[in-house]
């Protein structure tokens, strides 16, 4: 198993989450994080004070797939993320000793 | 709110006149007026919301560790200030004249302020009613100090700090400018609704009192961001509302005056929001809300003292030029000097109080109010004069007393939260409560239990 991360632009993560569905991938866990890379922090001004910020919001999604379908789901992502614009985010993968279904004790990709 | 006796009754008048022997037979009783008792005490309900609304203003600017003590100073002052006002406040603002400096306290606990009317002050509605709308000025003016020491104060030397500001600085101050026999008043200095006794007073000793208390941790190196606009938004608009009550009420009266005081008060807002925007967008690119409501306030600081003797047309102009005088006040003049002055108390308040100060001696007309007096456009060029006097007498003697005060309380307790507390924030280190816990499913993320403490002791004392 694999588990990708994907970090993307708010704006994107409708299309990358029915992209993922279409797919058939169903389980996902996502946080609103914040973060820099290569894109510039923005300006902010208030009463008259200009502040620089450089952390900006972006969308962080976890999901855990099977080894096959991993190259597949990196493609998919990339596909829905992309503007082609600085800032568009980063994909890791990697790899996942077990997974297990805390409902049933399941485990490995039978879990996922 | 100067010397606006309502006429006699018209057919008193009469009678007066037909029979000349009854005039020299003794005082006439005022008369209480039901439309004008009305007026005022609504317009005191109104001024008691501004309070509650410039929590919400100031407590949307601080950091979200901030917000409660933010809002709990200006809602103590509330209640401290109502309560020293009943005691001795009153009577030392407005109570018999001594020497022409304060009042004496032949007044305390409301001895002899009833239900009638004190011709001296307001001869149509019951004394009790002009009391409490001047305590809502006294309270308004003490909590605009907050601005200016948000998010470093330690709670114990704040109530002592507001509790001896407002005895000897406030009081005082009313007692010049409104009280019978003060000193400002016989000057013939205008103020019609507390542009130096208010707006000054509290903007310069803010200004005092952030110096003397230094600048928060992490000033000018770290981002101080606003934490909840819409707070601010909602708080200005509080400010706004509650103001035709502090303008349009010191009147007095519910007459064409109070109705002047209103739309000069609306006018001027509007124009000094609009101004302030303006010189935000020509200098950073940008109008913004914040800007917007600052600019709102500045134009209702700045027409508080003109009020009631100024024309619309002076109040655009009072407003547009409060809308970038105060601008520059927060985003230039701050920055150079080096100050934390955290939510631009002075800035805003101390600044536009000086501005509307001074405009009253250049742009007040009798033609609005016949107890009032030309400005320089109308001819007086000494109006000018007196109003740069009562300006200059107010920054003094606030900036003094307020040094001499903090000082007299920083003996007695400290005056600043530790670097600890600042870190942690107000909220948590002095009130211990939080204003926007993590919550989950009714719970919270902290981990928290009811009782919490009691049940650790319990199991600890269990083991042993």
């Amino acid at each position: 198993m694999k588990k990708i991360e994907c970090i993307i632009r708010p704006g994107k993560l409708e299309d990358v989450k029915d992209a993922l569905n279409q797919f058939g991938v169903q389980g996902m866990t996502v946080y609103q994080v914040i973060g820099c890379g290569l894109q510039k922090g923005r300006k902010e001004v208030y009463r008259g004070t200009e502040l620089t910020i450089n952390l900006l919001p972006k969308v962080k999604m976890e999901v855990v797939v099977n080894d096959r379908d991993a190259d597949e789901i990196v493609k998919i992502i990339i596909k829905a993320a992309a503007t082609g614009q600085i800032g568009d985010g980063k994909i890791f993968v990697s790899p996942v000793e077990n997974a297990v279904r805390i409902r049933t004790g399941d485990s490995g990709e039978k879990a996922i | 709110m100067k010397i606006l006796r309502k006429g006699l009754p018209f057919g008193i008048m009469m009678a007066l006149l037909l029979i000349p022997g009854l005039a020299w037979a003794g005082e006439e009783v005022p008369k209480i007026d039901t439309g004008d008792t009305a007026f005022i005490m609504i317009s005191a309900a109104l001024v008691m919301l501004m309070t509650p609304g410039l929590a919400l203003f100031y407590g949307g600017m601080v950091r979200k560790k901030n917000v409660l003590s933010t809002i709990m100073q200006s809602f103590i002052v509330l209640c401290l200030i109502s309560v020293q006002w009943v005691l001795f406040g009153y009577s030392l603002a407005f109570g018999p004249d001594q020497n022409h400096i304060v009042g004496a306290l032949s007044w305390l606990g409301l001895n002899g302020v009833g239900q009638e009317a004190n011709a001296d002050y307001a001869a149509t509605i019951p004394h009790l009613v002009f009391m409490v709308f001047q305590l809502m000025f006294a309270i308004i003016t003490a909590a605009l100090i907050t601005g200016s020491i948000a998010e470093r104060m330690k709670f114990p030397a704040f109530l002592l700090f507001i509790l001896l500001w407002s005895t000897f600085v406030y009081d005082p101050l009313a007692h010049w400018v409104w009280g019978v026999g003060g000193w400002l008043r016989e000057l013939g200095a205008l103020d019609f609704a507390g542009g130096t006794v208010v707006h000054i007073s509290s903007g310069v000793s803010g200004l005092v009192a952030a110096i003397v208390l230094g600048r928060r941790k992490g000033y000018g190196a770290e981002a101080m961001v606003p934490h909840q606009l819409p707070f601010t938004v909602l708080g200005a608009a509080l400010l706004w509302f509650g103001w035709f009550g502090f303008n349009a009420g010191s009147a007095l009266s519910a007459n064409g005056l109070a109705a002047s005081a209103f739309v000069v008060t609306n006018t001027s807002a509007a124009m000094a929001a609009l101004s302030w925007i303006l010189a935000e967008w020509l200098h950073h690119g940008r109008p913004t809300m914040l800007g917007a409501a600052s600019g709102a306030v500045a134009g209702l600081v700045a027409i508080t003292p003109a009020a009631g003797f100024v024309s619309p047309l002076s109040s655009l102009a009072i407003g547009l030029v409060a809308g970038v005088v105060c601008y520059l006040g927060v985003s230039v003049v701050k920055r150079k000097l080096g100050y934390d002055d955290s939510l631009d108390a002075f800035g805003v308040h101390g600044l536009g109080g000086i501005w509307g100060a001074l405009a009253t001696g250049v742009f007040a007309s009798k033609s609005i109010n016949e107890a009032g007096a030309d400005g320089l456009l109308f001819g007086n060029p000494a109006q000018l004069g007196i109003q740069a006097v009562g300006v200059l007498a107010t920054v003094a003697f606030a900036a003094t007393a307020t040094l001499v005060i903090l000082k007299i309380v920083g003996m007695v307790t400290k005056l600043r939260v530790t670097a600890d507390e600042e870190e942690i924030g107000l909220d948590l280190s002095l009130h211990g409560e939080d204003a926007y816990p993590d919550i989950m499913s009714g719970g919270s993320l902290m981990g928290g239990k009811m009782f919490g403490t009691a049940g650790v002791n319990s199991q600890v004392l269990a083991k042993q």
